[in-house]
């Protein structure tokens, strides 16, 4: 078989697989509810179908997922129901988030590389705030910055950077002292300057190790955004829809969010990983 | 390929140089009481068994290392200053190319570091290349090459910028026996062709003969010099000359030169 | 020790930093408590920071951690059996890892209600992932030589799995038990953001937060970060314990080369 065939008819097996499961477990999870609803003596393929159109699921089924994500989608864009508005919100705190964690990760950590004071007292509490679950501040942050009156997009974004801010500063580092000791004395025989051997060795070689790592530093913002929404009651973001949901029982809206959030964290991982594709273009074809 | 500037006639010169790792009970005494001289013009084989310090000497010239004493002079100046002034090209063991760089753009590493403006690098790159016959795979990368083109490409970078020096720390090591052979040969008539200073670290006896003007033969704990054997073989030397008497000669006296070497210990 | 002196001499610097700009500029502790105003809130609270670590890392994390830990691994052994069960799971394992799990929390809250079993179940959700695709991987990392030189001797698959496969793995192993622990903690923490009953670290940063007593919160945090560090030097000794063969545990660290 071909390469292609070899690589996907196994995944879509095993989706299938995990879809048959589901649907399983959807029946079984449901039928309880539907026998109470349904009258007595009902044949079992009217209690199967009865368990997978409930209103009020306990597992729903992927039908009706996929039935609440399109409703969701489809809504006029002002409205509270609307799952592409709510995105946009979360997005847009995710894309600050990043960008900023980007941009000190990226600085951050060509100071760790350069200085050595900065190495040594910095990077052990770069790795130790890791231990801090980012997630639990959250909302101390939002808070506090709420009541410094910032509001909105800029709590959000700080937490996702934060997030984000690791993966992006470790990869970073370990790519600009990737370079082999062979690789710097050849830069030594060329009697080369501290800016040459950054920009034609350390740089180029970090390349290979930071497009990996903003993969993981893109699902990490979103997963910052979302968490951001939930502290303060938040209206508008996909964090704020899934704890509005659960509140209110709206399990099938729940799960839509659910989904929408995962639809989303795809397209970022998919977006950092469209940037690598094209580095790796450049390179001829490997990173 | 333009003559270098007038030039001292002595290349390399080093008197009583030593080198020690290390200091107390863990020192190693890679380089003792090292004396040679290579005059312009010269290919100078080192060769002997690991760790009998050609690697390290060869790092010396190339102010890779420090000398812990002794004087060592390069073009008639320290090799700190030999090196600033880009006297002269560095192969290593491995190709050590950028995976991100064409190879035309490895190739014009060392010229963009030198500030060469950018149709003269490109044009110095494509020269080179042609010298060691990779003309065509100019925009291939690294990895897509064999073992013995990525070595070539090395050496075209090492070319590159026309220095009078050319160090080699046993750049065909890693290649088998069929691709060395046609390396040897072509980078015999490339010294031929551009009168360069070479200086050749190796294991091999038969590449060290095939090679060189001259054989230093040394010897571990500490490193020195035991013998240096003047190879006085036809200058134009094609690969059958491996099997003549001459040949044959200069080897066993290298190998007894090795051994007695290794017996002093 | 020594290389210890830096990270700890400006860690002290920034916290009497920290310390003299609150007092010299009066900052409002609804804005940033003092280091003094911390400890003494840690020093005040213990009973409810015990209670709350009891409820979110005794009671959530650490069975979540366990059983996520777990089911990954023996998940990663029935999928090994078949490359093309390897194939098809690994992709769909690593899409789903970079999902917001932690969204699951409500959804858990209504299938095993508010206490700490929803909480559990979200950081065994999280852990699993981690665990399984570390695993595959490290079931692979064993090299093509060394499998040939056990089959050369007939050794059997599963003695092939236990003498080569499992200890090449453990490495790999290690490493996702080590991220892992950051993770059900994490998982157990947020999934108290979505309900809970009145204790647990995430309940009472998220409450305390709104009531503006931030130092209780940062004494909530301090507990937080403690127990993963605690956790996660925990397991990276065991690790050095049991895989004290590998280069990395050898040779002392690397100086940089520049």
């Amino acid at each position: 078989m071909t390469e292609a065939v070899r690589r996907t008819l196994p995944v879509i097996v095993v989706v299938v697989g995990l879809l048959v499961v589901w649907y399983a477990a959807a029946i079984l999870g449901d039928l309880p509810q539907a026998r109470d609803l349904a009258t007595p003596g009902a044949a079992p393929t009217t209690l199967v179908r009865m368990a997978l159109a409930l209103e009020r699921p306990l597992v729903p089924a992927p039908h009706q997922v996929a039935a609440a994500l399109i409703a969701g989608l489809v809504q006029p864009l002002n409205s509270p129901r609307s799952l592409i508005y709510h995105a946009a919100v979360t997005a847009s705190s995710a894309i600050v988030g990043f960008a900023l964690a980007f941009v000190l990760g990226i600085a951050l950590a060509i100071g760790i590389v350069n200085v050595r004071i900065f190495d040594r007292s910095i990077m052990p509490w770069i790795i130790a705030s890791q231990t801090v679950p980012a997630l639990a501040v959250a909302p101390m942050v939002v808070v506090v910055l709420g009541n410094a009156g910032l509001t909105g997009l800029v709590p959000k974004a700080l937490i996702a950077a934060w997030l984000s801010f690791f993966p992006i500063v470790t990869s970073m580092v370990a790519g600009l002292r990737s370079p082999e000791r062979i690789q710097l004395d050849l830069l030594r025989t060329y009697s080369a300057g501290g800016w040459d051997v950054f920009a034609r060795l350390r740089w180029p070689a970090s390349m290979a190790f930071l497009f990996p790592g903003m993969k993981i530093a893109a699902s990490l913002a979103v997963v910052g955004a979302i968490v951001a929404e939930l502290p303060t009651g938040a209206q508008a973001g996909l964090g704020a829809r899934l704890l509005g949901a659960s509140y209110y029982g709206q399990t099938l809206q729940l799960w839509a969010a659910l989904a929408m959030a995962s639809l989303l964290a795809v397209a970022a991982v998919a977006a950092a990983d469209a940037a690598r594709a094209v580095l790796v273009r450049a390179r001829g074809g490997r990173l | 390929m333009t003559d270098p500037p007038a030039l001292a006639p002595v290349a390399v010169v080093a008197k009583g140089l030593s080198l020690t790792f290390g200091s107390g009970a863990e020192a190693t005494r890679a380089l003792e009481g090292v004396d040679l001289t290579i005059l312009r013009g010269e290919f100078v084989s080192l060769i002997g068994p690991s760790g009998c310090g050609k690697t390290t000497l060869l790092r010396a010239i190339a102010d890779l290392e420090r000398p812990t004493g002794g004087t060592l002079l390069v073009n008639g100046m320290t090799a700190e200053l030999a090196r600033k002034q880009r006297a002269y090209g560095y192969v290593f063991q491995a190709p050590a190319l950028y995976p991100w760089r064409n190879v035309e753009r490895n190739v014009m590493l060392p010229l963009e570091i030198m500030g060469v403006p950018r149709a003269e690098r490109r044009d110095l790159a494509r020269r080179n290349l042609q010298l060691v016959g990779l003309t065509e795979v100019a925009r291939r990368f690294p990895w897509q090459l064999s073992g013995g083109m990525q070595q070539r490409v090395s050496i075209a970078r090492a070319l590159s910028f026309s220095p009078s020096l050319l160090l080699m720390d046993e750049p065909f090591g890693a290649l088998d026996e069929i691709t060395r052979d046609g390396l040897n040969l072509h980078l015999h008539e490339l010294w031929r062709s551009t009168g360069m200073t070479i200086v050749f670290v190796t294991h091999s006896i038969p590449e060290a003969v095939y090679l060189s003007t001259r054989i230093v033969v040394m010897s571990p704990q500490p490193g020195r010099i035991v013998d240096v054997i003047d190879c006085d073989l036809d200058p134009q030397r094609p690969l059958e000359i491996r099997d003549t008497a001459a040949f044959s000669a200069i080897g066993s006296r290298v190998r007894r030169a090795l051994h007695s070497g290794a017996s002093h210990d | 020790m020594r290389a210890a002196a830096a990270p700890i001499a400006f860690g002290l610097i920034v916290l009497a930093l920290w310390q003299a700009l609150c007092m010299a500029f009066h900052v409002p502790r609804i804005l940033l408590p003092a280091p003094s105003a911390i400890t003494a809130a840690f020093a005040q609270n213990i009973p409810m920071l015990w209670a709350d670590f009891v409820q979110t890392v005794v009671r959530s994390m650490l069975p979540g951690f366990a059983i996520g830990s777990t089911a990954g691994f023996l998940v990663a052994l029935l999928v090994d059996a078949s490359p093309f069960l390897r194939r098809g799971v690994l992709p769909v394992a690593s899409l789903t890892g970079a999902l917001p799990i932690v969204g699951i929390a409500p959804i858990m809250v209504m299938w095993f209600g508010f206490d700490w079993q929803s909480k559990a179940a979200v950081a065994a959700v999280m852990t699993f992932f981690p665990m399984l695709i570390s695993t595959v991987a490290g079931l692979e990392a064993a090299g093509a030589m060394e499998r040939d030189l056990l089959r050369s001797y007939t050794a059997t698959g599963q003695q092939t799995l236990e003498k080569l496969r499992l200890p090449a793995a453990l490495p790999f192993v290690f490493n996702a038990l080590k991220l892992n622990t950051t993770l059900a903690l994490i998982g157990a923490i947020v999934a108290e953001f979505f309900g809970t009953p009145i204790v647990g670290m995430g309940f009472r940063i998220s409450t305390e937060a709104a009531r503006l007593d931030l130092d209780v919160v940062w004494a909530e945090v301090l507990v937080a970060a403690i127990t993963g560090s605690v956790l996660f030097f925990g397991i990276a000794r065991l690790e050095r314990t049991v895989t004290f063969w590998r280069p990395a545990f050898q040779f002392s660290t690397e100086k940089d080369m520049h």
